[in-house]
């Protein structure tokens, strides 16, 4: 488990039962570590955002499966504005993405304010995708200045496993907010937000203006797409191109809407769905409704949802996780994994019909990977 | 010129004062990416910026960019502030 959070990184070791865990590494201490992705092209090359104190944003690059670090030589960067002219300045690095399978190497990453880069060697320098950045609709420069209280972010970036040139991002921003979709490897990018209803907007049903917290499309299905909103838990037949918001169907019960961040598809049946549903009624708590912490899933595309609670606090368990803190692995029966803000991370070896606590005491936990090594 | 590398750049320098040349602020750090590729950036923003809450001093003078003049004797001294959380 690649382990990113607010002050430093931790990497934890898992048996092949996946049942015992151990940490096996600290990584820069006292740095801000957003993400932290192993390459699953070649399960020994990690990325990992980072920011050091008031030092710029950088990242960091491990070829070693995380024994040694080398610095980006030329981390993400806005261009230098012309003369007279004010400038972007990248604030920090947000979500990382391995590129298309055929393209070894590539990465894109996405950050705040929201900006789009490509690195084509193995992350050590990266460019400004134009095609988005620059964008007059819905580039950097056209967003809200203010954004959400972090900060507007690029996140989500999703590559088509059938097309490299096929791409997909989220914004979370208040005026461009929303999903995008490129088919030509960037150049130009269209809104994907039909159906999705954002009850702040004047039109709910704006083309732009939403606030995605984490989407994701299956692997195995590429035209599965899932979104965790700010306002529900949305599914996307990508033929249809319309939100249908599935998050409707969650059971009236325990005071659970379908508000969260993260969101977590099973490797191989699009049908199967993970979230932990928080608070987000007014004061916008963000914990676990009650204190009582429970991953619901479903296996008919959000038709119908479960809840999976054994081995979670029954009760004083006021969690609160972010949209990259919940992922799962490829194996079967697959595990699924979340870490929170409060330092722990919980693993379920069964796909969610039993919890353990694998590590606490952590720093506030941003984000949470899967590192498969081997292959 | 003598420059205070602060601790947490000193994983660039190795030592907390390194020499450095320059007419300006703005070549001192050219001089310095020269020798410590990457230490630039996380001082100084991709506009040619002073880093929010890192301060410059060149002797006792707070320089307010990268244009600030330096002669040789002169001593620079890069302080962030300890705030954050």
């Amino acid at each position: 488990m690649l382990v990113g959070t607010r002050k430093g990184a931790f990497i934890l070791q898992g048996d092949k039962s996946r049942r015992t865990w151990k940490p096996s590494g600290e990584i820069m201490i006292g740095s801000i570590v957003n993400h932290m992705v192993m390459d699953p092209r070649d399960h020994q090359t990690i990325l990992m955002t980072a920011m050091t104190g008031h030092l710029g944003p950088t990242i960091f690059r491990s070829n070693d499966v995380g024994r040694n670090w080398k610095e980006a030589s030329k981390p993400p960067a806005f261009p230098r504005a012309p003369e007279g002219q004010k400038g972007l300045v990248l604030d920090h690095n947000f979500w990382l993405s391995p590129g298309h399978p055929g393209e070894p190497r590539v990465w894109y990453l996405g950050s705040s304010p929201p900006g789009l880069f490509r690195s084509v060697d193995d992350g050590d320098t990266w460019e400004g995708v134009p095609g988005f950045n620059d964008h007059p609709k819905w580039g950097t420069r056209a967003g809200d200045e203010e954004g959400p209280p972090d900060g507007s972010t690029l996140h989500s970036i999703m590559i088509d496993p059938r097309d490299a040139n096929h791409l997909y991002l989220c914004l979370s921003d208040g005026a461009t907010g929303g999903v995008f979709e490129s088919t030509d490897k960037g150049r130009d990018w269209h809104p994907i937000n039909r159906g999705l209803q954002s009850d702040f907007l004047p039109n709910t049903e704006a083309e732009t203006g939403h606030d995605p917290h984490c989407m994701r499309m299956h692997p195995l299905d590429p035209d599965r797409l899932y979104q965790q909103s700010h306002y529900g838990i949305y599914r996307m037949d990508r033929a249809q191109g319309i939100w249908d918001r599935v998050g409707l169907n969650l059971p009236k019960e325990n005071d659970i809407s379908d508000y969260s961040f993260p969101i977590v598809l099973h490797p191989r049946d699009a049908d199967t769905v993970w979230v932990m549903p928080l608070d987000g009624g007014f004061p916008l708590g963000r914990v676990t409704p009650n204190g009582k912490p429970a991953t619901y899933v479903t296996h008919d595309g959000g038709k119908r949802w479960k809840r999976q609670e054994k081995g979670l606090p029954k009760s004083g368990g006021w969690f609160s996780l972010k949209r990259q803190a919940m992922t799962a692995d490829s194996h079967d029966p697959v595990g699924i994994y979340f870490g929170t803000t409060g330092g722990e991370v919980w693993a379920s070896p069964d796909e969610g019909e039993s919890w353990r606590q694998i590590a606490h005491s952590l720093p506030e936990i941003y984000s949470v990977e899967v590192a498969e090594l081997g292959g | 010129m003598n420059v205070s590398i602060p601790t947490p750049l000193r994983s660039y320098t190795r030592q907390s004062v390194v020499q450095a040349d320059g007419a300006t602020l703005a070549e001192m750090f050219t001089d310095l990416e020269r020798r410590f590729p990457g230490l630039r950036f996380r001082v100084i923003n991709e506009q040619d910026e002073i880093r929010r809450h890192i301060k410059i001093f060149v002797n006792q003078t707070t320089a307010e960019d990268l244009c600030a003049p330096l002669s040789p004797d002169d001593s620079v001294r890069i302080i962030m502030a300890i705030s954050g959380g």
